[in-house]
């Protein structure tokens, strides 16, 4: 992955390695903010800010902090802190300044602070070698992978609300049988990159 | 052992960060913050939490947020006078009474009792099934018992009982989400207190109406004739109760012959005079609808109970509360065991 062209890093973050149904991170939002359309677009949305944020600043974390000073160990803790304080600043400072933005992402913004597909996306770019440039792409690809995903998903599911489903598998069995389909599906790109 | 050096650098990175990012935090609240009324997070403490829309708003912080900019302050159906009562009390107003306490009713008794026009295979939901010319049920003015109902109400507040959505008065807040839910319109708000319902919304001709359902209201117009209250009048083929005027005596329960009509017979009351609190006003003689009180001035009053309907205006009426107010079984109830 290190050597590996932008194209090819954003095509395997969205469809070979999606998050969602490849690697199988960020499951809970991915159940429970897919019941409409609208709503999981909010959040797919939140999700593609903060993972950028993320990358960016793990990134510089990562090469300024842990590497240099040899303490690769607290990887995990320093993300976890350095995620959910940046989340908590944009939030703050988005509602000063783009009350509208902040409005559209809503309740979702806090929710995506410790979610663990920032965590993996920030770990993964570390385990990958990448660069800045990278980095950020790589951030912003596999959060509108999971958009993608999430969308699909949630478009699915307001289908089925017309359909006349066994009482035993009305709600959530149902969706999780939905998610593992669209996770086969999703499989047919493997080998691709 | 462990050297200190190597432990030095860690406690000095994360304590910086976090001492670092603290004060990010601390600074980005003072510098970037946003003016809101305090009073709408306390008067959004005091609500419910229950985001039913029963206020017209789309959630309780949105209501708390209204009420802060001069909203009225009793608009919340959940919490009732009590809440109404505390977010006065942040606002520094007085709690206006929001008036009796109202519930929701579903204006029928069909279920089981009404005949199916068609067997309808299809999504079940009373929408859908209203959509398929109004639904499998030959009376068309009927609950289609598939719980549309149940599905808003937050509050556990709607069962199915005999293919009918029945709403369970002590349950209800009053939020009128299943009133805006049901596709037949047959869930209305009445007041809390009332026993005495018609419950039917059928306005076709008799014939029609006994053909289809055998518990709907025919339009006998029996019911008018009972009542000594003035309070029940068939308008458009159907009974409806005046609940201003109506004192729950049941006497149209009754009458009724369909059973349109439905009341709790153990609400049933007579009046009895307690003799030692009699002053022989004659005011409830006067008052009484159907003379059944008799006794002579300053003499100590006797209910002739055969005669009582249980409307309790001699009990309302009486300025020496000298009127208990005892349960019987309801006359119809009597009859039909005799």
């Amino acid at each position: 992955m290190e050597n590996a062209g932008l194209l090819t890093i954003i095509v395997s973050a969205i469809l070979v390695n999606n998050f969602v149904l490849s690697r199988f991170l960020g499951i809970c939002p991915f159940l429970g903010m897919s019941k409409k359309v609208e709503t999981a677009a909010g959040m797919g949305m939140a999700v593609v800010f903060v993972m950028t944020m993320a990358g960016i600043f793990t990134w510089f974390a990562n090469k300024y902090l842990l590497v240099r000073f040899h303490m690769e160990y607290l990887q995990i803790v320093m993300y976890i802190l350095i995620i959910a304080a940046l989340v908590q600043f944009v939030e703050v400072v988005l509602k000063k300044m783009l009350p509208s933005l902040y409005s559209a992402l809503g309740i979702f913004l806090p929710l995506i602070t410790t979610n663990c597909a920032v965590l993996g996306v920030a770990l993964l770019n570390d385990q990958y070698n990448f660069g800045l440039l990278k980095t950020i792409v790589h951030s912003a690809a596999v959060a509108v992978g999971f958009t993608l995903a999430i969308v699909l998903f949630a478009s699915i599911r307001e289908k089925l609300e017309a359909n006349d489903v066994p009482k035993a598998f009305q709600g959530f069995p149902i969706a999780l049988i939905i998610a593992s389909l669209l996770s086969f599906a999703f499989l047919g790109f493997t080998g691709m990159v | 052992m462990i050297e200190f050096k190597e432990l030095l650098m860690p406690i000095v990175s994360m304590g910086g960060l976090g001492v670092a990012f603290g004060g990010l935090l601390a600074f980005a609240s003072q510098k970037f913050e946003v003016k809101s009324d305090p009073r709408a997070d306390e008067i959004n403490a005091v609500l419910p939490a229950a985001n039913c829309g029963g206020c017209g708003y789309p959630g309780c912080m949105n209501y708390a947020i209204a009420v802060a900019k001069g909203e009225a302050v009793n608009k919340c159906t959940v919490g009732g006078p009590a809440v109404a009562e505390k977010v006065a009390a942040i606002m520094g107003v007085d709690a206006v009474d929001a008036g009796e306490r109202m519930v929701a009713r579903v204006h029928c008794n069909g279920g089981i009792h009404a005949v199916d026009e068609f067997d309808y295979q299809g999504i079940l939901s009373c929408r859908a099934m209203n959509l398929v010319s109004g639904g499998p049920k030959a009376c068309k003015n009927g609950c289609l018992g598939c719980g549309d109902c149940m599905d808003v109400c937050r509050f556990g507040a709607i069962e199915l009982v005999d293919g009918v959505a029945k709403i369970i008065p002590e349950k209800c807040t009053g939020c009128q989400a299943c009133v805006k839910a049901c596709p037949k319109q047959i869930i209305k708000m009445i007041p809390a207190i009332q026993n005495t319902v018609v419950d039917c919304m059928n306005n076709e001709i008799g014939a029609h109406v006994k053909r289809n359902c055998s518990v709907a209201c025919i339009a006998c117009r029996m019911c008018e004739k009972a009542c000594r209250f003035d309070a029940i009048h068939v308008v458009n083929n159907i009974a409806s109760i005046d609940y201003d005027k109506c004192t729950d005596c049941m006497e149209c329960f009754e009458v009724c012959p369909t059973n349109a009509i439905t009341a709790n017979p153990e609400m049933k009351v007579v009046a009895e005079v307690i003799d030692e609190k009699c002053i022989g006003c004659t005011i409830c003689a006067k008052n009484c609808p159907t003379e059944c009180i008799s006794g002579e001035l300053k003499q100590v009053h006797k209910v002739n109970q055969a005669e009582c309907i249980g409307c309790k205006i001699c009990y309302e009426k009486c300025p020496k509360d000298a009127i208990a107010l005892i349960p019987v079984d309801s006359k119809k109830k009597m009859k039909e065991t005799a």
